[in-house]
């Protein structure tokens, strides 16, 4: 019964999509303007529906009904509710229709909050919204049905990839999905405001909240996909450039410029035409990114579904929306003004070379992990792609980008004087001057990347906190804070990726029972092994007692875990943080009877990449609650005044 | 100590596509005690590709012809060879795909051309932005 | 000019859709080939299953006779099913020599009483060297070996009875 339920509400869902469309491009029109009021009304019910389909299939993972395909095939009666859970959308079907639900969601927000826009301009975007929705109900209807039923039902069901089953996964496509679909209403409105002709400052401020809340989803997503794989994959790696960890973070890139661009337009109607391109290409990446990973068009860990059909169906989806797009830029590009002129030196002029640099990393990330693809396709060459040339590719645009970073919030808007900001940065300069001093005399080896790394992160720490000086801290607008936080956020971020590739000790060693070995300031010892029971696995779990100098020891326990449905090994680091680095402990089976492979690493201050991540959401927070308390609460408030 | 008797019929029984826990490579997962030997052979280990995983580097792998690899690796690099000549062997026996790191070849040089020339046009895209300083 | 610049995206987004669809009609063959065919036998020695038995070395090719090369272990779940084609080859008279891998010698006897033993020799690959050395990625996986000792074929995966005729082809030519 739910089952058919969910059903149901998705095809009204998808049958309000369409008449959102129609009733849009009718109302566009002179002759039917009247039916404009109609829309948000529409875009509400149609995200209350899908709400609803997504429920009763959460609800039908909850409850086990193996009598559903779907849960079938990805579930097992014996798991542990929280993965039953998460393992709604754990799976290709299920993740699809959250991706419909909070897209839908998306819209019915804009349908209610957006007042400032012009109506014609937010018909316009609800109906592209709607567009982007019908697309995707189509292929969960038609080929990626979640709640297809199975007859007869399953006994316990297959089960789920256990490197799935893993609290990280509850958040982290969720995380990464909001993003997503906040790019996609970043991406009505530029489509909205093309239709209209509409681009300019207006529309950068209706569009600013949905980028940075977007921006903010996909930092989390990342830097939380980034810890999942660190103590997941049990190798003490943080960042692989998997193709599925590209796919996300390409949006990302294409976000950072666009939330960079956003504010030119709002507040200089400065970029108008690139503004609007990042926008078509930040949620075309995050399409982009839905479609390598749902085609398994790339070999990858992550990639769950690898089914042709359903790829082809998204790549139609991708040719008509992005395709779409870009022709309509082209068309209508030329009807938008260009915006007012700056000189090189200016705040303006740095956040170009910022949009220059992110799209060159984008451009880098994008061709390393499709290149490979597209050149087998032509000849049937293979070749791989991966950490040596991203590293050495990106890496320098990076750190060029974190130079810029620190210098474009001391430049003033138009014009400045390279004096004067020679002046600002006098003392970042001088404190780059000491760290590198500081790194060549007491840390050597060192190499060239994680030198360049950590003396950047000192300087650029140093200058992100320099809009702050000599102001009055309580009246400093919440938007300049949050911009500190998140490019403090960045320094911190890299100090963490430099000490970590940097200072790390790594000992692999075969142990038996009863020996120590030291690793950084540890000392550990392997006490014993025993086997112990899981819900739907049993695991090898080594006890290790680890000792730093004459502090108290304490024990850790990683396992090797062997799951039964399906049957896969996976290893469970056991990892305790101390505030300056972690300790990360792997055991895998032995070898023999006797020795058993342990994997140890101290890993001095990895913990501030991921802490760099949420500063930056932090900081992407404030800006988002300074930015809605000016344009949202002090419009309504200079409208009460004018009423009064 | 002996091992869980029971944990390794499951393993025997569950996972037929993982080998039974025969003894491994001397180096697999043991460095070597030269610190710069071992810092080479780990840099290199992560640029060579697994050939059973999903895009992952044999650094980064649990599956046992990973494991033979970075012996392999480290046997050689201990006898003193180069890490590029390693490199080179790998990619005889395997084909450029085991290399994470692309030789810059006619088929792989758009991966460094493509981001070059669209960083130059965008810089000639931004020029008319700016105005002359006077 | 500014014309062809503001279509500029959309042709790059054309590009970048031609390149998904090629790599969706034709998915990528996850098989990794040895670059070793057309090649030598690589240098290698390995120990035979147990005392007594004769092991495999590089030596053992090169005397003019093609043979076939299966590396297997017992292990492996396909190299069951790939267990009876082999013999009925070894019936048609082709020799063919193995190489065991990450194997123990009781687990491959007990799999060779079971399962027939279709091998003139088995070399015992524990540490899996000799399989890099060949190129292999996994199990089963076949050489074709000519009379010179050069490697000139390579199946990757189980061998079938629809194999079986391509398989002969190759060794026929190589004789």
């Amino acid at each position: 019964m739910i089952a058919e339920l969910g059903l149901a509400a998705l095809w009204l869902g998808a049958a309000l999509a369409l008449l959102q469309l129609a009733l849009g491009a009718l109302a566009l029109g002179t002759r039917h303007a009247g039916l404009q009021p109609a829309l948000p009304a529409v875009a509400v019910a149609q995200a209350v529906l899908t709400g609803i389909a997504f429920l009763c299939l959460v609800a039908l993972f909850m409850r086990s009904d193996m009598s559903v395909l779907l849960v079938a095939t990805n579930s097992h009666s014996a798991k542990p509710m929280l993965y039953k859970f998460a393992g709604t959308w754990g799976n290709h079907e299920g993740s699809m229709l959250l991706w419909v639900s909070i897209l839908a969601a998306g819209g019915a927000l804009v349908a209610l909050l957006e007042r400032r826009l012009p109506m014609r301009t937010k018909t316009a975007t609800l109906a592209a919204q709607a567009a982007i929705a019908i697309g995707f109900y189509a292929f969960l209807l038609f080929s990626s049905n979640p709640f297809a039923r199975l007859n007869p039902a399953a006994p316990d069901g297959q089960g789920l990839n256990p490197l799935l089953q893993d609290p990280g996964l509850a958040f982290h496509p969720p995380t990464l999905y909001l993003g997503y679909v906040g790019m996609s209403v970043a991406f009505s409105f530029a489509v909205g405001a093309l239709v209209t002709r509409d681009v300019g400052p207006g529309l950068a401020r209706a569009m600013r909240p949905w980028v940075l809340g977007a921006w903010i989803f996909l930092t989390l997503g990342i830097s939380a996909g980034s810890y999942w794989a660190y103590y997941e994959l049990g190798w003490g790696g943080w960042w692989f450039w998997d193709p599925v960890e590209n796919a996300s973070l390409m949006p990302w890139l294409a976000a950072t410029a666009l939330l960079h661009s956003v504010t030119v337009l709002a507040t200089r109607n400065g970029l108008p035409a690139w503004t609007i391109m990042l926008s078509v290409v930040a949620f075309s990446m995050s399409m982009v990114g839905t479609f390598l990973v749902r085609s398994g068009i790339l070999t990858s860990v992550h990639s769950f579904a690898v089914d042709p059909t359903r790829g082809a169906f998204i790549l139609g989806l991708l040719a008509v929306y992005i395709g779409g797009a870009m022709a309509l830029f082209a068309l209508r590009i030329g009807t938008v003004q260009s915006g007012s002129p700056f000189e090189p030196v200016s705040r303006e002029g740095a956040l170009v070379l910022n949009n220059l640099l992110l799209s060159g990393i984008l451009v880098v990330v994008l061709v390393g992990t499709l290149y490979p693809l597209a050149l087998e396709a032509a000849n049937g060459t293979r070749l791989s792609v991966g950490a040596p040339y991203f590293n050495s590719s990106a890496g320098p645009l990076a750190l060029l980008l974190l130079l810029v970073m620190a210098a474009g919030p001391l430049l003033r808007w138009r014009r400045d004087h390279p004096a004067s900001l020679a002046a600002r940065l006098a003392i970042p300069v001088l404190v780059l001057a000491a760290a590198l001093l500081l790194v060549v005399a007491f840390l050597r080896p060192i190499s060239l990347l994680p030198l360049l790394g950590l003396v950047t992160a000192a300087a650029v720490g140093t200058a992100s906190l320099a809009p702050l000086w000599r102001r009055n801290l309580a009246r400093t607008p919440l938007f300049t804070w949050g911009m500190v936080v998140a490019h403090l956020g960045c320094a911190v971020s890299l100090a963490g990726m430099a000490a970590d590739s940097a200072f790390t000790k790594e000992v692999l060693v075969s142990l038996q029972v009863g020996e120590t070995r030291r690793v950084g300031p540890y000392s550990v010892t392997f006490r014993q092994v025993s086997e112990v029971p899981g819900p739907n696995w049993s695991a090898l779990d080594a006890e290790l007692l680890v000792q730093r100098g004459s502090q108290a020891p304490f024990v850790m326990h990683p396992q090797s875990r062997t799951f039964t449905d399906p049957p896969m090994e996976t290893n469970e680091s056991a990892i305790a943080t101390a505030w300056d680095g972690q300790l990360y402990l792997v055991v895998s089976a032995p070898q023999d009877d006797i020795h058993y492979p342990i994997r140890m690493w101290w890993k001095p201050f990895v913990t501030l990449i991921w802490l760099g991540g949420i500063m930056m959401a932090l900081g992407g927070g404030l800006a988002l609650l300074g930015r809605v308390d000016r344009d949202v609460f002090g419009w309504r408030r200079r409208l009460a005044g004018r009423a009064a | 100590m002996k091992a869980p008797a029971l944990l390794k019929a499951v393993l025997m029984a569950a996972l037929l596509a993982v080998a039974p826990a025969a003894a491994a490579g001397r180096y697999n997962d043991v460095q070597l005690a030269d610190p710069a030997q071992e810092r080479a052979a780990k840099a290199l280990m992560t640029s060579i590709r697994c050939v059973v995983c999903r895009g992952q580097s044999i650094a980064d792998s649990n599956a046992d012809i990973a494991g033979d690899m970075r012996g392999e690796i480290r046997e050689r690099i201990a006898a003193g060879e180069s890490p590029e000549s390693i490199r080179a062997w790998f990619i005889q026996h395997y084909g450029d795909w085991v290399s994470f790191q692309p030789r810059f070849t006619e088929a792989s040089a758009p991966l460094w051309l493509i981001p070059a020339l669209s960083l130059l046009f965008g810089v000639a895209l931004a020029r008319p932005l700016f105005r002359k300083r006077r | 000019m500014r014309k062809l610049v503001v279509w500029m995206p959309f042709g790059v987004v054309a590009v970048l859709l031609a390149t998904f669809a090629a790599g969706l009609l034709n998915p990528s063959d996850r098989a990794v080939a040895s670059g070793m065919v057309g090649r030598t036998v690589p240098a290698f020695r390995l120990a035979g299953v147990r005392a007594p038995d004769q092991g495999l070395e590089t030596g053992y090719f090169a005397d003019g006779k093609p043979r076939l090369l299966n590396i297997f272990a017992s292990w492996c779940g396909p190299c069951v099913a790939e267990a009876p084609v082999l013999m009925d080859l070894q019936r048609a008279g082709v020799e063919i020599t193995g190489i065991a891998v990450h194997d123990r010698a009781d687990d491959l006897r007990a799999f060779l009483a079971r399962r027939g033993n279709p091998y003139s020799r088995i070399g015992m690959d524990p540490e899996g060297r000799a399989q890099i050395a060949f190129g292999s990625a996994g199990v089963p996986e076949t050489f074709v070996v000519n009379g010179r000792g050069t490697i000139v074929y390579q199946h990757i995966g189980i061998i079938t009875a629809n194999d079986v005729p391509i398989i002969l082809a190759k060794l026929r030519r190589a004789g």
